[in-house]
């Protein structure tokens, strides 16, 4: 990682650590809502950042991970964060299940499938599938979660709570990438032709990445049961995946700083400007399309150099005859 | 058999619907294979305008029934055409070079900046359309049915689409069209306007999605303004079912998923209809991605 | 000397088009052997059989016994073939030494558990990877076309194909082309090329096969194809009388 992203997240931490002794209640709500975003902007980075996926159906893997914890919560007594896990699993399995047919499919119409499945997800929810979800209520009545005997039940409980999770999750991201795994989804994203001819499998990664992205985003959803005690499938919505769909891409494909910006303006801004409901819907609309004009790169794009600096040391120092090619940026 | 017989022209209005905005996404997408997302808006403002050009201009008074609703066709038609216009120059001209994603997250800016602009002008409750312009009559046969204003639906649906197909196939800057659709480069080294043919795909379509928005707030007698997100990805799913670029495949498209919906809903459940529509999507694009009567694109490597 | 590569009566169709038409040939181990035929003939189309690409509608392709109509491609590259793209195909937002490292993904198997943790091992296998590439890196040199050759050589192939690798080189870079292509095989590593270039091609091949219209109208050794009045009349046209 470079020294200004390592600077740049230990400036962050520091006001994030402070921030819950400078903000009332209502604030830091508003901040835990930005890093439940956050959690899942990063997992649809995983997505649709990294291996250049057009996935904008994305909360259907969220609400899956929200429902199984729910139903596991209020029918079976498992506690929130003992769920964690087999929510993330559902949602992985899930997402591979549904991937599976489609994962061919050429770009614009792979996103038209995930439009389509998210929307069916939705529909069935509302009709109360299997009997099990509650239908247009959805579920109420889930417990909130505990850690070591201590309930997490107040904004400040949750802050430490989900932006640990963003912590961790950045962490092992960033880890991630600089990995074998984390390339062959950037082969994937930059050629898939030239990544299968390669020796990459494309298939079973594109597989991988759906359901690494969508376990991710269970867990997230998981931890949004416990918050809100409720669900119901208007909170999954078509306008909650454009929304994720929407903080990676102007944050900056396949770049977790950038997602985390993207996150942060995305929900915070418009609460800030509470008072123009409306307006601040078509000001983000107008932002769309001009950023697609001005820097559709997104706000923090991926420029980190992706190497340790020693083995960046030792690719500077081979043969520089190598024409035309940079060795490492 | 009267069940079945009811349901297929129930279901034969709203497809005509479907083929007409459908044919809007085919034809941007035949000539620059780009998803034009807005569409379903400008359906939408159609529905909305429709319904305030007729409270306002009293036309129904003063030109009678006949006269009334061409002249609000029109002017619906020539306002929509007017958006699309301006929504090309605006969201997908200057990306004309840009990597896909870029038009598709423009073309989504694009459909929510119009969505949040009509509901700041018209509120977001539903709004109901003023006393119709038409006599309420009907015709019963069998044991069907079929209001005047579904008849009026279908057949204008149908003589809008035989004028479109006429248009294509027998014009020249139909067969400019066409030929744009097929190969854009080629097209301009042929010499034709690949602009000007942009800007008249961007004229037509739009102008159909907003006589079909028109249609439907005098069918329902309301518009609300989430209609073009529902309307808009089924009228899309059968832009893929007919094979999406083609033109009569739009239209074999619209009206068969309309008929086959109204089928379903009735015999099989109707919670689900919204749903159905998507799995057919789904099914389309998993075994057989280039529809119904779409042509086979290899791709060279 | 044994056959690394045996093509036979490989059959592809396109709607009516019937690009490549019971094409047969051998490659040695060990040898240089080039495709040539003028534009159109199926060259590039039969290497993408080869490659998985495409799927051969008839005939078999057999690489060192193993039969490769029906495999994925990227179960034929860890088998051993590597191969080149004309319009040369990189990733481009990624670093030079990243393009390299993908030839190196099949011949190594961190996954995301190793990759999340940073285990001991995964870390060994990322350092001896990004040395190899390195290496190859500097084997190759080569200007434009260096990362892609230098990927392919990463995947420890045993059979590289290249399509068109002297595509817009100058006499100089060819020679250099020329030079490289005799270092990979003393490396052990058999080369199959398309080129358009003759006189690389002369120089360069012990082997050649030539296709017309997607089918072989001669192969043998340089000079034997040279005097082939077919192959003479495909590049000139008729003879005159």
């Amino acid at each position: 990682m470079s020294r200004k992203l390592l600077v740049g997240y230990l400036v962050a931490a520091a006001i994030l650590a402070v921030s819950p002794f400078m903000m009332d209640a209502y604030e830091l709500d508003v901040l835990n809502s930005v890093g439940l975003y956050a959690l899942l902007a990063l997992s649809l980075n995983l997505i649709l950042g990294d291996a250049g996926l057009f996935n904008m159906g994305h909360a259907a893997f969220y609400a899956v991970g929200a429902y199984t914890a729910a139903i596991l919560n209020t029918r079976f007594e498992i506690p929130i964060l003992w769920a964690l896990p087999i929510c993330g699993l559902a949602a992985a399995l899930f997402a591979a299940l549904v991937a599976r047919p489609v994962i061919h499919l050429r770009g614009d119409y792979l996103l038209i499938v995930t439009i389509g499945m998210g929307e069916i997800v939705r529909i069935a929810l509302v009709n109360d599938v299997f009997g099990l979800t509650g239908g247009a209520n959805g579920i109420f009545g889930i417990a909130r979660p505990e850690i070591f005997g201590h309930r997490v039940k107040t904004p400040v409980d949750f802050f430490v709570l989900i932006w640990g999770a963003v912590a961790v999750t950045v962490f092992l991201f960033h880890r991630l990438e600089q990995s074998r795994f984390g390339r062959a989804l950037n082969y994937l994203r930059e050629d898939p032709v030239a990544a299968e001819g390669s020796g990459v499998n494309t298939a079973r990664y594109k597989l991988v990445a759906f359901a690494l992205g969508a376990g991710w985003a269970g867990m997230a959803g998981a931890i949004y049961a416990g918050k809100m005690r409720t669900i119901s499938p208007e909170s999954f919505n078509f306008w909650e995946s454009v929304v994720l769909f929407l903080i990676v891409i102007l944050g900056g494909a396949g770049s977790i700083p950038g997602v985390l910006l993207g996150s942060f303006l995305v929900v915070a801004l418009p609460e800030m400007f509470r008072g123009f409901a409306t307006a601040r819907m078509l000001v983000f609309g107008l932002v769309m399309m001009v950023m697609m004009v001005v820097r559709r790169e997104g706000l923090l794009p991926i420029r980190t150099v992706r190497f340790r600096t020693k083995d960046v040391k030792r690719a500077e120092a081979a043969p520089k005859d190598v024409k035309g090619a940079e060795v490492a940026r | 058999m009267e069940q079945f017989l009811q349901q297929l022209t129930n279901g034969l209005a709203v497809g005509g619907i479907y083929a007409l905005i459908a044919l809007g996404y085919t034809m941007v997408y035949g000539v620059m294979k780009l998803i034009n997302f807005a569409h379903g808006d400008l359906f939408t403002y159609g529905g909305y305008l429709g319904m305030t050009i007729l409270g306002s201009l009293l036309l129904g008074d003063r030109l009678g029934a006949v006269g009334g609703v061409l002249v609000l066709a029109f002017l619906v038609m020539a306002a929509v055409a007017a958006m699309g216009v301006a929504l090309e120059r605006a969201a997908y001209r200057p990306l004309r070079d840009a990597p896909r994603l870029s038009a598709v997250v423009s073309a989504l800016g694009a459909s929510i900046f119009l969505q949040n602009a009509l509901m700041l002008v018209y509120g977001a409750r539903v709004q109901v359309y003023p006393e119709s312009i038409l006599p309420d009559a009907a015709i019963r046969f069998g044991g069907v049915y079929i209001p005047l204003i579904r008849i009026i639906v279908v057949a204008t649906s149908v003589v809008m689409m035989l004028a479109l197909y006429l248009f294509v196939q027998k014009t020249k800057i139909g067969t400019a069209i066409r030929a744009a659709a097929i190969d854009q480069g080629a097209a301009r080294l042929m010499g034709i306007d690949v602009n000007r043919v942009i800007t008249i795909v961007f004229v037509i379509g739009p102008a159909l999605g907003g006589a079909a928005g028109l249609l439907v707030g005098l069918n329902y007698g309301q518009v609300n303004f989430t209609m073009g997100w529902i309307y808009g990805m089924k009228a899309f799913t059968a832009a893929i079912l007919g094979g999406i670029g083609n033109i009569p495949g739009a239209m074999v498209g619209g009206l068969l998923l309309g008929v086959i919906e109204a089928l379903a809903a009735a015999y099989l459940s109707v919670s689900w209809k919204d749903a159905f529509a998507f799995c057919v999507l789904i099914l389309i694009l998993i075994v057989r991605p280039t529809g119904l009567l779409g042509e086979r694109v290899a791709e060279k490597v | 000397m044994s056959t690394i590569l045996e093509v036979r009566n490989a059959t592809k169709h396109f709607g009516g088009l019937t690009a490549v038409s019971d094409v047969s040939f051998d490659v040695p181990e060990g040898s240089i052997v080039g495709l040539i035929g003028p534009n159109g003939a199926g060259k590039t189309t039969t290497f993408n059989l080869i490659t998985g690409n495409y799927k051969a509608d008839l005939g078999t392709i057999r690489f060192q016994g193993k039969e490769l109509v029906g495999m994925r491609t990227h179960k034929i590259v860890q088998l051993g073939i590597a191969r080149t793209f004309q319009n040369i195909r990189l990733f481009q937002q990624l670093t030079a030494v990243e393009n390299v490292l993908a030839g190196r993904h099949c011949r190594t198997k961190g996954g995301l558990l190793g990759a999340m943790l940073r285990t001991p091992g995964a870390r060994r296998e990322e350092e001896a990877a990004v040395e190899r590439a390195i290496s190859e890196l500097a084997f190759v040199n080569l200007g434009d076309r260096s990362l892609e050759l230098a990927k392919n050589l990463a995947t420890d192939p045993k059979l590289v194909i290249l399509d068109e690798p002297a595509g817009g080189m100058n006499e100089q870079e060819t020679d250099d082309l020329v030079e490289l292509i005799w270092k990979i095989q003393e490396r052990g590593v058999t080369v199959l090329l398309i080129e358009h270039d003759m006189s690389l091609v002369m120089r360069v091949c012990e082997q050649i096969v030539v296709l017309e219209y997607g089918e072989r109208i001669a192969a043998g050794s340089p000079s034997e194809v040279q005097n082939d009045p077919k192959v003479i009349e495909a590049y000139l046209g008729t003879e005159e009388v």
